[in-house]
């Protein structure tokens, strides 16, 4: 079952860039892939344009049913409720505890605190980080603090989770752990998950479809493949 | 529920804001406050102007005299033409004998005077009164233009400088309070943006989980209507205790019992009321304009 259908997209940039050129690309239900590129390749334009963050300027990307494209500013909530994001830079915030910080999508979207709780409490336990509802960012390891990134992204248990280089400011290590709780959440949670990533290692380890994107271009969509088998694509 | 819920969430994040940006609130508040005591100022003096011309609209009336061989007939057709104007109010007919008696009684050495002649020297008279003070000249210019009347008057010099003097002074006071009302917008438009600025990641972190629109919007928009509402407290103040002591000194009256002061409690009031929707509709709209131009959703 089809989760995200791309066709035919292309997203030029008023500049006159041209990001993405006549994309086609299909992603079922609970699947996960690695979407890889050099810089400025287009990936993240890509990702971007999966939770309308940007619209393409030709074609179609439909998410979870909904045309993307034809979306008005003023409905996107509705796309961004069915999607967690999780980015490199964390975008937690300072002054609110881990709870906080988890519970705060939630409180926006007028939720009850009784409900948020045991949401909030799941995702924590989910990430292994329900000792830490009581600390504050400046007080977690960068790892713990990507934990919390996904616990948020995952609290109201989205259908698609987007991973924009979620471990591009961590070590290989946490990286290993970080990728363990993405997977666990694809497999236990059968939540679909579309990752940009530069990082060959978990690229290779992981042994996920791959697409590569280099200049707006699909240059490759391999199943179970690796980083070194699109270098030489 | 949901609904409330919201309001109150960004309700208590707004005020949060206020004390979080501490200096930048206060300086907006400080530029409402001194605005607003400006606002309130000119509010006060218009009120007073108003009043001291509606008290010198109650006074001010045109006097006709007729000419001494207008009949009845003749004096009937002059009443409706000048009932005919459009700024007529009332009219009031006054014969010479009227006028002869009413002379004598105030004075005995007039009395003997107007016995001793064998006519009355006096003329009937009709005293009109307009509607609007300002159309004063052009209906009394019209009255001599009727048909057996001798003059008409009404203080020309002096009341056409006084109109002419408060029309000036009200335009004034318009023009200085607008100009007020849109720096301070401006003013609170620059706080909210930098607070905007300040909650940036706040507000992705809102868009990106599926909170509407509406709801990242309205915390700064509260923001603007505190900021506006506080930065009215100090100017109410003044108005309510000013203006009593302002009263209080001067016994009501000011330079002369010509100019008769509005009493406080039928004026304190609503100007603070005037004063604090000011405020909040002030702030309000400088932050839409912060939003519409600074929040990109």
């Amino acid at each position: 079952m089809k989760f995200i259908e791309i066709k035919n997209c292309s997203k030029i940039y008023k500049n006159g860039v041209t990001a993405i050129a006549n994309l086609d690309l299909e992603i079922k239900k609970g699947e996960f892939v690695f979407i890889i590129g050099t810089t400025a390749s287009g990936k993240s334009t890509l990702i971007k344009m999966l939770y309308r963050e940007e619209k393409p300027t030709k074609g179609e990307v439909m998410v979870g049913g909904i045309n993307v494209g034809k979306l008005r500013n003023g409905k996107v909530y509705k796309l961004r409720r069915k999607i967690g994001v999780v980015f490199q830079d964390f975008k937690l915030l300072p002054k609110l505890s881990v709870y906080e910080n988890v519970a705060f999508g939630l409180e926006t979207i007028g939720m009850k605190a009784s409900e948020i709780k045991p949401k909030v409490l799941n995702a924590l336990e989910r990430v292994g980080l329900k000792s830490k509802v009581r600390a504050f960012p400046r007080e977690l390891s960068g790892g713990e603090q990507q934990r919390v990134c996904i616990a948020r992204a995952i609290v109201n248990e989205p259908k698609l989770l987007i991973c924009d280089e979620p471990t591009g400011n961590l070590d290989p290590d946490t990286s290993k752990e970080i990728m363990k709780v993405i997977d666990s959440i694809n497999k236990d949670l059968g939540t679909t998950v579309v990752m940009a990533t530069h990082d060959k290692d978990i690229v290779n380890r992981m042994k996920k479809r791959v697409v590569t994107i280099d200049s707006g271009i699909k240059i490759s969509d391999v199943e179970k493949g690796g980083y070194k088998v699109h270098e030489s694509a | 529920m949901r609904v409330l819920r919201i309001f109150i969430r960004n309700f208590r994040d707004s005020l949060r804001s206020v004390f979080r940006n501490f200096s930048l609130s206060i300086a907006s508040i400080t530029c409402i406050t001194i605005t607003l005591i400006l606002v309130s100022l000119s509010i006060v003096i218009s009120a007073n102007l108003y009043h001291f011309t509606k008290n010198l609209e109650e006074e001010l009336t045109i006097i006709v005299y007729l000419d001494e061989d207008v009949d009845s007939a003749k004096e009937q057709q002059i009443e409706a033409a000048i009932k005919d104007m459009d700024s007529y109010e009332f009219l009031e007919f006054k014969s010479k004998e009227e006028w002869k008696a009413e002379m004598q009684a105030t004075s005995s050495e007039l009395s003997a005077t107007l016995e001793y002649l064998d006519t009355n020297p006096l003329l009937d008279s009709i005293t009109v009164k307009v509607l609007d003070i300002k159309d004063l000249a052009k209906s009394a210019e019209y009255i001599r233009g009727l048909d057996g009347v001798k003059s008409a008057k009404y203080g020309e010099d002096t009341v056409d400088k006084i109109i002419f003097i408060f029309d000036v002074m009200e335009k004034a006071t318009v023009v200085i309070v607008l100009a007020l009302i849109l720096v301070t917008a401006f003013l609170i438009s620059n706080t909210i943006k930098l607070t905007i600025f300040s909650r940036r990641n706040e507000i992705e972190i809102m868009r990106l989980v599926g909170t509407r629109n509406i709801v990242i919007r309205q915390p700064f928009i509260i923001e603007g209507f505190i900021l506006g509402v506080i930065g009215s407290i100090i100017p109410i103040i003044i108005t309510v205790y000013g203006y009593i002591i302002f009263y209080d000194h001067f016994d009501g009256y000011l330079f002369s019992h010509m100019v008769e002061l509005i009493k406080p409690t039928d004026l304190i009031w609503i100007v603070s009321l005037i004063i604090m929707i000011i405020g909040g509709i002030v702030g309000m709209f400088g932050s839409s304009r912060a939003v519409r131009k600074y929040l990109k959703i």
